[in-house]
């Protein structure tokens, strides 16, 4: 019998992945809801479009073209489904939507390379228009040349700090200012961890020292404490490293906490989880090289761990030969050794990234009672609270329950890890006691006239 | 050994019924303990569908969801929360004739209970609700029906319980009850040990176990309702409307959700786990386009489901048992007790106090499974 192995996310490591299944003789099937393979970071641009790799990607030029042309040269090796959403999973099928109609696909081995997000932290205005998240800054003008303002204002705590204003600013677009909430002391400690992978430390600094060479000054230590603007972003104010409050007028804000792995299918498909102290984020429990809790089911890239694109290549074939090794093909051991060295190298370089990017958690935990937290559904970070204290919500899921807080369009995606630093830190609990949002289908919104379509093709079949 | 700690009245479950009883008990000025092994209203009070629908009942329950429906309205006083309860009304739909024909009939019988439910043929349903619902025949509306939200009700009951003086044990399991002369002794997987008067056994799909320590059978069956929710689209649903053949129920909230649902999940009630199914999902959703076919553009934000205990005859297990002095059953109210909960935490108590209560519940007892060759194993 021939295994259907499907893969979810067509981006580093689902291609990856791809390729290694193919070259083993197996066809996978690879989904993604994305028009072309290469995922948020390797983003390939609409067809019209012809700007130079370089131009797109900069110093990863060469890597976005690799992964493009691996998957390319796969030619027919791969059932490559574009701009379909997997929105649920039960047992071994996957629920998939494509062009506004839904059907099921039925798998033996499923290798989940979702990906991540921006971790935002609200803040007073965040709901304004000309507010966007780093990544979606990025994809912006990755994807479409556009940008997100005239005069951009970039906030927050990440490695896309620098390299989005870079990359803006490069495209001619106005970068109104740098503000990163972590300490220079920060970023000196975690250089000797940074420079372990020589050339993706060298970047981040490369980014800084081209800004300032620019007259762009990347500022440390800044607090955002709002967002300013009737009806559109037009400032924000930012306590800066003396104390001082300081207006930079701007039209757009990009903001961004580092990121968070998107594992909703596999929290449908019943896989435990861990909580990962160091970045203060659950992540699905895995075994390294790829096996979760359930049997079949496997992780690989930012999905399951926050490394970054490099990491997420060489998680993804991990993954794949784990598949293979499962299912009792043969695999070449010395190259799943290398794959594991170079793997533990690069956690090293992550161990750098949180400390030189340090997620300011006190900030949500912080948060006034006024804010909005949960912008789906405007509720706001007092409500959470009365919600823990008053109404005796013990945990995130119970929060929800009573005051809605994650329940709307997003489900929690974006505001869950603020909500939870807000309810531990009114439960005066470690932030792990707030628990985890539970998933539930869909895991993006799904039309009902989709789902009704469905309904129509099961009466047919039968 | 530790003494038990000794209260006038233990309840097993901390769903509504359970915590509703709470609160009454504590008014009659009994000492009460609760115990829910989750967190109340965890299961069926707290992911149906949040009907609050007296037409349609069984014949037997009309009077008891009568009673219910006076406590509806009044949960500001009585428990400091409205729960969202709002008197939209609800609608029946009938897409045959033979189905107009059956509301009619329970039109008639509702009537002489004081209930009003008004007859809408196609032309009236289409001035009363312009470009709402296709596909239907006409439909009957009760207008005293309405809507609350699930997920606030046995929580903001199990408060003002709590308030009142009755200790709520969550996340604690009766692992066992012994009968003797001194009455109930419970023993909690946390290693309570208890000692009662009364015992109340409203467990809801698990309360089959409970009765089977004291020698009773009751045949209950795990049900899962498969429930969605859209995103808010503008308000345009002023009814709680139900299609007969529960194929399909849905209602809107001011905030612009949809709330719908039809058929039956998955569920595991031994694993306490529940789901809804992506064809289920299908099923309804068709449903609702053909229904109301403005809605279809909607999106589906989320799905639940939960675990609902459920009879073959989908009638409830209210009463005292047949086995045991000062035990009492409700349980098993097979995907329609939300609308009941407020009333029955009023009849168990008076069963418990008073030794009777006023609400017809023969029908309910738990000796209609207790004939010969069914005997609890």
């Amino acid at each position: 019998m021939v295994e259907r192995v499907v893969i979810v996310g067509a981006g580093p490591a689902g291609v990856r992945a791809a390729q290694t299944l193919a070259a083993a003789g197996l066809r996978p099937t690879l989904l993604d809801e994305a028009p072309a393979t290469g995922g948020q970071i390797y983003r390939r641009q609409p067809a019209p479009f012809r700007r130079p790799y370089k131009t797109l990607y900069g110093f990863d030029a060469a890597k976005a073209r690799q992964v493009h042309t691996a998957f390319d040269g796969l030619d027919g090796a791969v059932d490559h489904r574009a701009r379909t959403l997997v929105w649920s999973l039960e047992g071994q099928r996957l629920c998939l939507m494509h062009e506004g109609g839904t059907e099921n696909l039925s798998f033996d081995r499923l290798i989940l390379a979702t990906g991540a997000m921006d971790r935002v932290i609200p803040l007073p205005g965040w709901t304004l228009p000309g507010v966007y998240t780093l990544g979606g800054a990025q994809v912006a003008l990755k994807h479409q040349a556009c940008a997100i303002g005239e005069r951009t204002c970039f906030v927050g705590s990440s490695p896309l700090l620098p390299y989005v204003a870079y990359q803006y600013a490069r495209a001619g677009a106005g970068v109104a200012g740098i503000i990163d909430t972590t300490p220079r002391a920060d970023k000196l400690r975690a250089l000797p961890d940074l420079l372990a992978a020589a050339g993706t430390g060298a970047k981040g600094l490369y980014y800084m020292g081209w800004l300032a060479s620019r007259g762009l000054r990347y500022r440390h230590a800044g607090i955002p404490i709002r967002i300013e603007g009737e009806s559109h972003v037009t400032g924000v104010v930012v306590r800066m490293a003396g104390g001082r409050e300081r207006h930079i007028a701007c039209d757009a804000v990009a903001i961004g906490y580092g990121l968070k792995c998107e594992h909703q299918l596999a929290d449908l498909a019943g896989c435990d989880f861990r909580f990962d102290s160091s970045n203060r984020q659950w992540v699905v429990a895995q075994d390294g090289v790829g096996r979760t809790s359930v049997a079949g089911i496997y992780v690989a890239g930012d999905g399951a761990v926050i490394r970054g694109a490099d990491a997420a290549e060489l998680a993804g074939e991990r993954a794949a030969l784990t598949v293979l090794e499962d299912i009792g093909r043969p695999v070449d051991r010395a190259r799943v050794q290398k794959i594991d060295r170079r793997i533990a190298g690069i956690d090293r370089f992550r161990r750098g990234l949180e400390t030189a990017f340090a997620y300011p958690h006190h900030l949500a935990r912080d948060m006034a009672d006024h804010v909005i937290l949960c912008r789906c559904e405007a509720v706001t970070a007092g409500e959470v609270r009365h919600a823990v204290t008053q109404l005796g919500a013990h945990d995130i899921n119970r929060a929800k329950a009573f005051c809605r807080v994650g329940m709307g369009r997003c489900q929690g995606r974006v505001c869950g890890p603020a909500a939870a630093e807000v309810i531990a830190g009114a439960l005066q609990r470690p932030i792990e006691a707030a628990g985890r949002l539970r998933g539930q289908a869909p895991i993006k919104p799904v039309p009902i006239s989709a789902l009704a379509d469905a309904a129509a093709d099961l009466t047919v079949a039968a | 050994m530790i003494a038990a700690w000794h209260v006038d009245v233990a309840i097993i479950g901390g769903g509504t019924a359970g915590c509703s009883a709470a609160l009454a008990l504590r008014k009659r000025g009994l000492t009460v303990a609760l115990f829910e092994r989750r967190t109340v209203g965890s299961q069926a009070s707290g992911v149906n569908y949040g009907g609050v629908r007296q037409q349609g009942r069984h014949p037997a329950e009309l009077p008891l969801s009568r009673r219910s429906r006076e406590i509806w309205p009044r949960l500001p006083d009585i428990i400091g929360d409205d729960c969202e309860f709002a008197a939209t009304g609800h609608l029946k739909l009938a897409r045959t004739e033979a189905q107009m024909a059956d509301l009619e009939a329970f039109a008639a019988f509702a009537a002489e209970h004081g209930l009003e439910i008004r007859m809408m043929g196609a032309n009236a349903l289409a001035d009363a609700y312009p470009g709402m619902v296709s596909g239907v025949v006409g439909g009957s509306l009760c207008p005293s029906d309405g809507q609350a939200n699930p997920r606030l009700v046995a929580p903001a009951f199990a408060r003002a319980a709590a308030r009142a003086g009755a200790e709520i044990h969550e996340h604690e399991a009766v692992t066992g009850v012994a009968r003797d002369a001194a009455g109930f002794r419970l023993e909690t997987d946390r290693g309570g040990r208890f000692t009662a008067g009364s015992l109340i056994n409203v467990a809801g799909a698990w309360a089959d176990r409970v009765a089977k320590w004291f020698g009773e059978r009751a045949p209950i069956q795990a049900m899962a309702p498969n429930m969605m929710v859209s995103e808010p689209v503008p308000y345009r649903l002023p009814v709680n409307i139900g299609v007969c053949g529960a194929g399909l129920y849905v209602r809107q909230i001011p905030r612009g959700n949809l709330i719908f649902g039809g058929g039956k999940g998955w569920a595991d009630r031994h694993r306490m786990v529940a789901r809804p199914m992506a064809d289920v999902s299908y099923s309804a959703s068709a449903r609702l386009a053909e229904t109301l076919p403005w809605a279809a553009d909607a999106t589906v934000i989320r799905s639940w489901s939960g675990i609902e205990g459920y009879f073959e005859d989908e009638i409830p297990v209210i009463g005292p048992s047949t086995t045991t002095p000062g035990l009492v059953h409700a349980f098993g109210f097979s995907g329609h007790g939300f609308q009941l909960g407020p009333a029955i935490g009023e009849i168990v108590t008076e069963l418990v106090v008073d030794g009777r209560t006023s609400t017809p519940i023969d029908a309910f007892s738990i000796s209609r499974f207790q004939h010969a060759g069914h005997r609890a194993a």
